[in-house]
């Protein structure tokens, strides 16, 4: 798998080379703003680009334009935004339209290499990787009246549904049994009024399109 | 080096001399005084020398027509007046304000000026003018036995006790002069107080421009201290965090790629990941309570909402502004829903909180409710809410808190914000 890499920080474009390589991936390119990346891309098709969303030289959301335009001219290369902060009309661009692999997660969570690691491998397999942070603003915003009828732990167990992972990763992250798990899930399609789905992709759209975003 | 005694001006003169010293600038104050107001009386005085008005409507116009000119000259004769007190007594008369497009006469600082140039000014000029004659006459005075010599033989014979009376004179001529420097130095600082009073700005308008000055003196406080915190978030962002972030991954790395690590060392490496992370987050925490970025980049709804999601029970957020308000409003309403859902979750024992921020005119409403306890506590040094009360009245905001036992409490902040 090739990954091209754009971030202007230094320090943490060192890092994430070393991530992603030792995650298995071959690094192409390593860039430190969106028309470099945009150009390593058409000259590499990479499986996966990683991209920081504030890059020079308007330091906005130069990483977020890009990334529309990769999904755009090269929709095979996954996409991984890394951010200083949660916007979430960025994350509402992003997921527009096809939503796999796609990532959005926050910058401090490379330093938790492992799950780093796990998201990396999710989204360059097409699945998707959204940061809990993300998703609880984007439930803070929308439809809220029938998530109130949510409890706590719907609730976490909903986030983590919606950043992508299986039920074994919930249950895992959740210290409960995995049929816990389901349990909660079926609650919570139910009160969500959405329609029973087995594979998790499918469950994942499903959150997204409840979210108004998918 | 010591001067021999003998050289030195006696001791004793000294004091003696200091009025007539002291009084070099007065004097020169009122002698340049007499020469203006003199020059404006002559004006006074031109049509009765010329052409000795005889009809009463030619009276009338003899009187009105110079003080005309000399109301219309008055912004002139301001001018003149302000320099005779800078360049002689060192005293600055502020420029008094005369309103947009408005000069002279027409205005009310223009009518308190006319009334220094065509009253106080003529009658401090006429004492100036008696204190000058009445120092002339004590020099003569004091100078009597100087020139007694040259009166006629037959006078100083005629008068037989002629010496003695040339005593009395001159002890009653140096009396005169020493107050002629007294009421000289009276007449200057009483001329400098009315000019103050009259040329210079009123003492309302004194008062408006302290205050004016002030309200900016203070909004360039709470600015500097604003743009302080940003610079500090962006060094703490670019620098620290940066690198304490390249250390956890090192670290997380580590974890990964050395899996064959004695149990120890694995320990080891684990507990330092571990507190590095914990570092990056209270970081985190601590840029977002200064001025995170997201607020300067993407303003209140952003950041906002950036809060409500990481509250640790549901916030209903409700941003309202068709535009973005000044940067150190923005921060001190980003501070205000920070440090009040912040107590809401340390105090209030609350399922739920509202914020509402909301735009009315000049006017941006911010209001944080809980369904809690109630019963919050303002006085200083108790929660964080007095600061909150603090910062918003540095921007001349308003911070009311209803908070009754058993709930619920309601924090309601309304901020300036200019259009």
């Amino acid at each position: 798998m090739r990954a091209v890499i754009a971030e202007d920080s230094v320090l943490l474009r060192i890092g994430l080379v070393k991530v992603l390589e030792t995650a298995g991936f071959d690094v192409v390119a390593e860039v430190g703003d969106a028309e470099a990346a945009l150009a390593a891309v058409a000259e590499h098709r990479p499986d996966l680009a990683v991209l920081d969303v504030r890059m020079p030289p308007g330091f906005t959301d130069e990483g977020v334009r890009a990334a529309l335009v990769i999904r755009r001219e090269w929709p095979d290369t996954a996409l991984l935004l890394l951010s200083q902060y949660v916007e979430e009309r960025y994350a509402a661009d992003l997921l527009s339209g096809d939503t796999r692999g796609v990532g959005y997660l926050l910058k401090e969570r490379v330093a938790d290499v492992e799950e780093f690691i796990d998201a990396l491998r999710r989204v360059a397999a097409g699945g998707t990787a959204l940061d809990p942070q993300v998703v609880s603003q984007l439930l803070l915003r929308r439809h809220r009246d029938p998530l109130e009828r949510l409890t706590r732990r719907e609730r976490e167990v909903l986030e983590l549904m919606a950043g992508g992972r299986s039920n074994a990763g919930i249950a895992e992250r959740l210290v409960v049994s995995e049929s816990a798990v389901a349990k909660h899930i079926n609650g919570i399609l139910a009160k969500l009024d959405l329609p029973r789905a087995d594979a998790d992709h499918r469950r994942v759209l499903a959150v997204l399109r409840f979210l108004g975003v998918g | 080096m010591r001067i021999p005694t003998p050289l030195r001006r006696p001791s004793f003169i000294r004091p003696l001399l200091r009025p007539f010293r002291d009084a070099r600038r007065p004097f020169a104050l009122m002698a340049t005084g007499i020469g203006v107001q003199l020059a404006s009386c002559l004006l006074l005085a031109v049509p009765w020398l010329t052409v000795n008005p005889s009809h009463p409507l030619l009276v009338i116009a003899a009187v009105l027509a110079p003080l005309a000119v000399v109301a219309a000259a008055t912004p002139w004769l301001t001018a003149v007046q302000r320099e005779r007190f800078r360049a002689l007594v060192r005293v600055d008369i502020p420029e008094a304000r005369q309103g947009a497009g408005r000069y002279g006469i027409g205005t009310r600082a223009g009518r308190r000026q006319a009334v220094y140039h065509l009253l106080a000014g003529p009658l401090v000029a006429l004492g100036g003018a008696l204190t000058a004659l009445l120092g002339l006459v004590s020099c003569c005075a004091a100078t009597v036995y100087v020139w007694v010599w040259a009166l006629p033989t037959w006078w100083r014979l005629s008068q037989s006790g002629y010496t003695t009376q040339a005593a009395y004179l001159t002890a009653a001529g140096l009396a005169g002069l020493y107050a002629t420097a007294w009421l000289t130095g009276a007449l200057a600082r009483a001329d400098g107080r009315t000019a103050l009073r009259l040329l210079g700005p009123s003492r309302e308008e004194r008062l408006a421009r302290r205050v004016e000055d002030l309200t900016e003196r203070r909004a360039d406080v709470v600015d500097a201290a604003d743009a302080e915190r940003r610079r500090i978030e962006r060094d703490l962002h670019d620098g620290a965090q940066q690198r304490l972030v390249s250390m956890a991954v090192n670290l997380g790395l580590a974890k990964v790629t050395l899996p064959d690590l004695p149990d120890d060392a694995r320990k080891v490496i684990d507990e330092a990941h571990r507190e590095a992370k914990e570092a990056i987050a209270e970081l985190s925490s601590l840029v977002r309570g200064l001025h995170p970025a997201v607020l300067e980049d993407r303003g209140l709804d952003a950041a906002l909402s950036g809060i409500a999601a990481r509250a640790p029970l549901p916030v209903r957020l409700k941003v309202d502004l068709a535009s973005r308000p000044s940067p150190t409003i923005e921060a001190v309403a980003y501070f205000v829903v920070s440090e009040a859902l912040t107590n809401v979750v340390k105090h209030a024992q609350a399922s739920g909180a509202d914020v509402t921020v909301e735009r009315f005119g000049g006017i941006l409403l911010v209001v944080v409710s809980d369904d809690g306890v109630g019963g919050a506590d303002v006085s200083p040094g108790g929660t964080g809410l007095a600061g909150l009360a603090k910062r918003v009245a540095s921007v001349d905001g308003t911070f009311s808190i209803s908070s009754p036992p058993g709930g619920p409490t309601v924090v309601t902040v309304e901020l300036p914000c200019a259009l």
